[in-house]
């Protein structure tokens, strides 16, 4: 079975976000760009899918900028087996929309055939959390989201999903499209042999039109803006003044 | 700052060195250090990430290419994990797997080095003798031909990984006084005659073991001599340059962590109704640190740059050195001094490095030494 995992270059999950002064956007001008964490997560439960023999080939896909090269080869050197890059972007301020990442993705899904896709539940830049249900419901395949846990039995997938108040099972026949929740698994580091190896692994770069996909955006960003500065709080005398500030400030008792 | 040297390779893997102290180190740095080492998973974490190895052949369990960049991130970033006593528990193998490698037999090669680098065992390099450190080649542990072994009489003292290590790379007098009479020769720890005992009441990199080494004894089969008889020493020098190029990058690491912890420290903290980063005579400190910091990093990476080209600049990795330890001296003094009674508590990094700073300074060459030798290179 061939596993497809999308990834994502994202901002970094260390940098600390500013939001440009004319509330067009936040500034990614010399910032430090990674893999979604979400999706390396993915990767790691692709890789250990074929460690274990489930999974026959894993192959990573990125949409974006060129530079989204690079986080291919970090897929690569987690042990992804090839990658292909679908050059849909100029610049990193232009973000492709999930629709269109879902639309390019049912592509190539169509030409690659694989058995199980293993997306990361959002992208931590967006939070979206759309592109993976998107894509389940253009190909008409079952999805299995939020992922805690997944086992392959036979032609299924038992996902454990993190839900509300607890977990749930699901079990959902293959193809099927699973997307990745923080503790499904720890992510390996990519060692210097395999960073050294994914270097001579296969990468092909297309572009949305090799698909036939316009990736013109629809939605548009009205205002970007930091979150509310927090205030101060105050420190209470005793037990009596917590319970009515609680009641008469507060209203919540 | 940008690194005109910079490959996709080397950022890839100085951000997984980066992760792995992130996640595996700097939030034990402080634990390990008290209780006076590290858990041996973490040598075997190390070796599967690929941190040892640089310069030896893939049969023997090494990366198969050399990159000083590489090596230097490595040290940088372990360096900046908040105790450099793990820097050193881990870092014991890498100055003494070159002799092994570049002089060993294949048979040697083949029974240490696999199990070495993949972090199972550990080795180390035992120069030091209580008479002295700095004038190696005086050096007065003996190594007497009997038969076919050599019979190894002498102590050594200070060394690193002295305690946990398996395989020790030792250096013995063979021939005449002076520089020409040294031989390199492997030993096993537990061999008849040979004994060790722990160095543990020191200043810092208490998160490594120090050990002094005696030889009683100590029959080695001479086919365990690394290297003709009595050339020794040039091994030795030869060797230093790797470990100065790693002791600089680590320097860089910890400078920069206690510029960033204080600097922290400094925004937080209010004096006199006003955080203390706006204070002028404590922003250029940090202006200070850093330009001095960056200085060090810079030179680090043109030294890199020419030993990958071919041949080590010796008068460079000297200067680099001692640059580098009063650099670290400076910054974790003003650190510190920037966080005030706050920085002189034991369990932060500020502290630990200060106590960190002498062994820099002392340890793979002291600042002394390494003046007088760049001065000797470059004919003054
Ligand atoms: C924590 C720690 C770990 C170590 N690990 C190892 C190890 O793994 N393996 C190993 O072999 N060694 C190790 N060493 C030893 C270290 O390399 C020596 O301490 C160092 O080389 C200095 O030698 P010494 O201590 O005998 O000082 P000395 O050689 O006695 O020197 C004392 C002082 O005099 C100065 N000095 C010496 N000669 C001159 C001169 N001609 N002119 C001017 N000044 C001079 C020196 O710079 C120094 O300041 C370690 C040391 C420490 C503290």
């Amino acid at each position: 079975m061939k596993v497809l995992v999308p990834v994502k270059r994202v901002i970094d999950y260390n940098v600390k976000v500013r939001v440009k002064a004319d509330g067009s956007g936040v500034d990614l001008a010399n910032v430090k760009m990674s893999m979604n964490p979400f999706d390396e997560i993915a990767v790691e439960e692709a890789i250990r899918l074929k460690e274990k023999g489930v999974a026959t080939e894993v192959v990573a896909v990125s949409i974006g900028v060129k530079q989204a090269q690079e986080t291919l080869r970090t897929a690569l050197a987690m042990g992804a087996d090839r990658a292909i890059l679908i050059e849909a972007a100029e610049d990193v301020t232009q973000d492709i929309e999930p629709l269109a990442v879902a639309k390019l993705l049912k592509a190539v899904v169509e030409e690659e055939q694989p058995g199980l896709v293993i997306a990361g539940k959002q992208a931590i830049d967006n939070d979206m959390n759309a592109t993976g249900q998107m894509l389940a419901a253009l190909l008409g395949w079952p999805q299995a989201t939020f992922a805690s846990e997944l086992k392959i039995e036979g032609d299924h997938a038992v996902v454990t999903r993190e839900v509300d108040g607890g977990l749930q099972t699901v079990k959902v026949k293959l193809p099927a499209i699973v997307t990745a929740d923080l503790r499904l698994n720890e992510p390996r580091y990519a060692s210097l042999p395999n960073i050294m190896k994914a270097k001579k692994k296969p990468l092909e770069v297309k572009t949305p039109a090799d698909y036939g996909v316009d990736v013109s955006p629809r939605l548009t960003v009205v205002s970007t803006s930091e979150p509310p500065a927090r205030k101060a709080g105050v420190k209470v005398a005793d037990v009596a003044e917590l319970v009515s500030k609680l009641k008469n400030e507060a209203g919540v008792l | 700052m940008k690194n005109p040297f910079e490959t996709d390779e080397r950022r890839a893997f100085r951000e997984s060195v980066a992760r792995f102290v992130a996640r595996d180190i700097a939030p034990y740095a402080d634990e390990w250090d008290e209780a006076g080492e590290v858990p041996w998973e973490l040598h075997l974490k190390a070796g599967a990430l690929g941190l040892f190895g640089f310069g030896i052949e893939e049969k023997w369990g090494g990366l198969g290419f050399d990159d000083c960049f590489m090596r230097a991130a490595a040290s940088q970033e372990l360096g900046g994990c908040g105790a450099s006593g793990v820097f050193a528990a881990l870092g014991a193998r890498n100055i003494s797997v070159g002799p092994i490698a570049a002089l060993g037999s294949d048979e040697i090669r083949a029974a240490v080095l696999p199990e070495v680098l993949s972090g199972r065992e550990s080795s180390a390099l035992a120069v030091t003798e209580p008479s002295g450190g700095s004038d190696v080649a005086n050096l007065r542990t003996r190594a007497r031909r009997d038969g076919g072994d050599y019979v190894l009489d002498g102590e050594k003292t200070f060394i690193t990984g002295g305690m946990k290590s398996r395989w020790f790379v030792v250096a013995a007098r063979t021939g005449g006084p002076g520089l020409g009479g040294i031989s390199l020769f492997l030993v096993e720890a537990g061999a008849p005659g040979f004994s060790r005992a722990a160095m543990t009441r020191k200043m810092g990199w208490w998160a490594s073991d120090q050990a002094t080494l005696r030889f009683e004894g100590v029959r080695v089969p001479a086919r365990h001599m690394l290297g003709p008889q009595d050339r020794g020493f040039l091994a030795i020098m030869h060797n230093f340059n790797y470990e100065r190029l790693n002791m600089v990058a680590a320097c860089v690491g910890m400078a920069r962590r206690c510029w960033r912890d204080a600097l922290d420290w400094a925004r937080q903290r209010s004096t006199f109704g006003k955080p203390l980063i706006e204070r002028q005579v404590i922003r250029h400190k940090f202006a200070e640190m850093s330009a001095r910091i960056d200085a060090v990093e810079s030179y680090l990476h043109m030294i890199c740059w020419q030993a990958n080209e071919g041949a080590m600049p010796v008068p460079e990795v000297s200067k680099a050195k001692f640059l580098a330890t009063k650099t670290l001296e400076f910054v974790a003094s003003e650190c510190m001094q920037a966080m005030g009674g706050a920085g002189y508590m034991r369990g932060n990094a500020v502290e630990r490095t200060w106590r960190e700073v002498k062994v820099m300074a002392i340890g793979g060459g002291s600042e002394e030494i390494l003046r007088d030798l760049a001065a000797r290179q470059m004919g003054l």
